[in-house]
């Protein structure tokens, strides 16, 4: 379970977080919308620890993880798949080495051969080549790299899984195959997650529950149906806006298929 | 009516400036402690250690011993400049021995390296600090210290000490060369010189020298730029620290330590 209990954090006088209190129960997944610079990264990098609240708790797993030690945050954060928005490849790695310092387990992680096929998997999952394992990061395309990085964060099996936008940037078909495999983690393996995005048709499709962040505030969480229901104007103005383009969108698609 | 202002704001800066002077040797302090303590991740940093002593080792030979050679053919002219005619000539064998092994070996190679591998670490994790890969290899609970930066600083203090020791020799040898061409000194006299002035000490010095340069343009680098912020920039901005304070810091030392072992 992941639970963030009234956190708070500002950046000199910016306040981005004011007050957050979010539940991801067990095998969970909530997606978490908000518009650009709301605190959506922030807020999933408290959840790993990378950064520390100024208030308030957070708990991963019954653990407090302000509170933690070096090696115990090591020891969790390694249950814990973390997507970065921008990939955050190690570029001086090939895809193979990136996808190996994904499996967190030392003993697999030394052994050669399981590797070799969990790497390969781990490819094949977000829908890329085996071949792609020998490349470099920088030989990539932007699309590309974003699956290699969640080919790395999936690669050790994690209970937990963050995703900080993972379709963006994505072709309609690729980031169907990725939405697809975040409900196949949450259906087969159990994998709790929270998925930060833009794409409101994602996150209906992968979601029990929709987060909105607000003004440094959660401005409303529910299913899906609850969030559409909802009176709300901030949702509302939210949800409206990313749905005209979604509509849009979904027209451009039928006409590139006629 | 200007002084009260003026002098407030000096205050001011003078105390900015020392909290940040604070700030930085807790950061730095701790940073060594967690370096000790990593030390035992051998299976994690030795691997990475000999790919950087490869690449930083062969890397640096030439650069290193193109200064010191230089640096022997000169101190190796000066010295006949100045003493040719008021001191025997075996005296060049010493003074251009003793130079190069006690100080323009260490030093110009420490300022060398300061640029060569300084700044290369600093410029590398620098931008794995703002591309967020450090952030990234937290994030899969494995140990920056273990997997970025022991690596760096082994190799450095594995592979400097042995530059130096390369440059002392190859500048002596220059020196003697030129010394030879030049001041028309003998083989006999020229090591006659040598052996005069020559203390086992010197050598112990020159060593230790090397390694308190090793560890300051590895460590010092691999905390700048571990601790950087914002962007292309930052990364340009600790580079440029990262060598100008490995070289005073180099330059430091260098007094210190003479002062403490020969002074
Ligand atoms: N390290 C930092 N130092 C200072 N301010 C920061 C830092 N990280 C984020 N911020 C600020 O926090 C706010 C929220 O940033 P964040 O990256 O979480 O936005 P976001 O919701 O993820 O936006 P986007 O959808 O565009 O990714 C921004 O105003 C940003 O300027
Ligand atoms: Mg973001």
């Amino acid at each position: 379970m992941i639970e963030l209990q009234h956190l708070s954090k500002r950046f000199l006088d910016n306040v981005v977080l004011d007050g957050v209190d979010l539940r991801v129960d067990d095998g969970q997944t909530v997606a978490l919308l908000g518009p650009s610079g709301v605190g959506k990264s922030v807020l999933l990098k408290h959840i790993i620890g990378l950064i520390k609240p100024d208030s308030g708790d957070v708990i991963v797993d019954g653990l407090h993880v302000p509170l933690l030690r070096r090696k115990e945050l090591a020891e969790l954060r390694s249950h814990i798949g973390y997507v970065f928005q921008a990939g955050a490849l190690f570029d001086s790695m090939s895809v193979y080495e990136n996808i190996r310092l994904g499996i967190t387990d030392e003993t697999c992680y030394r052994d050669d051969g399981y590797c070799t096929d969990r790497v390969r998997e781990c490819l094949r999952l977000v829908n890329l080549a085996p071949e792609v394992a020998q490349k470099f990061p920088a030989e990539l395309s932007g699309g590309m790299r974003k699956r290699v990085s969640i080919s790395r964060a999936i690669a050790g099996k994690p209970k937990y899984l963050l995703y900080d936008e993972p379709t963006s940037g994505l072709d309609p078909v690729n980031a169907d195959v990725i939405d697809g495999l975040i409900e196949r983690l949450q259906q087969e393996i159990g994998v709790t997650s929270v998925v930060v995005t833009h794409d409101v048709r994602g996150a209906f499709r992968v979601a029990d529950r929709i987060a909105l962040l607000w003004q440094a505030k959660i401005r409303a969480v529910g299913t899906s149906e609850e969030i559409l229901q909802s009176k709300d104007p901030a949702v509302h103005q939210f949800l409206e806006r990313d749905l005209e383009m979604a509509v849009i969108q979904s027209e451009s698609d039928d006409g590139s298929h006629v | 009516m200007n002084g009260v202002p003026v002098a407030l704001d000096l205050r001011r800066d003078v105390g900015r400036w020392s909290l940040r002077t604070a700030g930085h040797a807790g950061r730095f302090t701790f940073l060594l402690f967690d370096m000790v303590r990593g030390l035992t991740e051998w299976r994690i940093w030795l691997p990475r250690m000999v790919e950087q002593a490869v690449n930083t080792g062969y890397g640096s030979l030439f650069i290193v011993l193109l200064v010191s050679g230089f640096a022997g053919a000169v101190t190796s002219l000066q010295t006949g400049y100045q003493f040719t005619g008021q001191l025997p000539l075996y005296v060049a064998g010493g003074v251009i021995v003793e130079s190069m092994i006690l100080e323009l070996g260490p030093v110009l190679s420490g300022l060398i390296l300061a640029g060569r591998i300084g700044a290369r670490y600093a410029a590398e994790l620098g931008t794995m600090r703002v591309t967020e890969q450090i952030d990234a290899l937290e994030s899969l609970g494995r140990s920056p210290i273990s997997h970025l930066l022991l690596p760096r600083v082994i190799a450095g203090l594995f592979v400097i000490p042995p530059l130096i020791m390369f440059a002392d020799t190859f500048g002596v040898l220059v020196g003697w060369v030129t010394a030879k061409s030049t001041l028309g000194i003998t083989d006999a006299d020229f090591v006659y010189g040598a052996r005069y002035f020559f203390r086992p000490l010197d050598l112990w010095y020159s060593l230790i020298k090397s390694y308190f340069f090793a560890a300051t343009v590895t460590i010092i680098p691999c905390y700048i730029g571990y601790n950087t912020q914002q962007g292309a920039e930052g990364v340009g901005r600790s580079t440029t620290a990262a060598v100008v304070a490995s070289c005073v810091t180099i330059l430091l030392l260098d007094t210190v330590i003479t002062k403490l072992l020969l002074g």
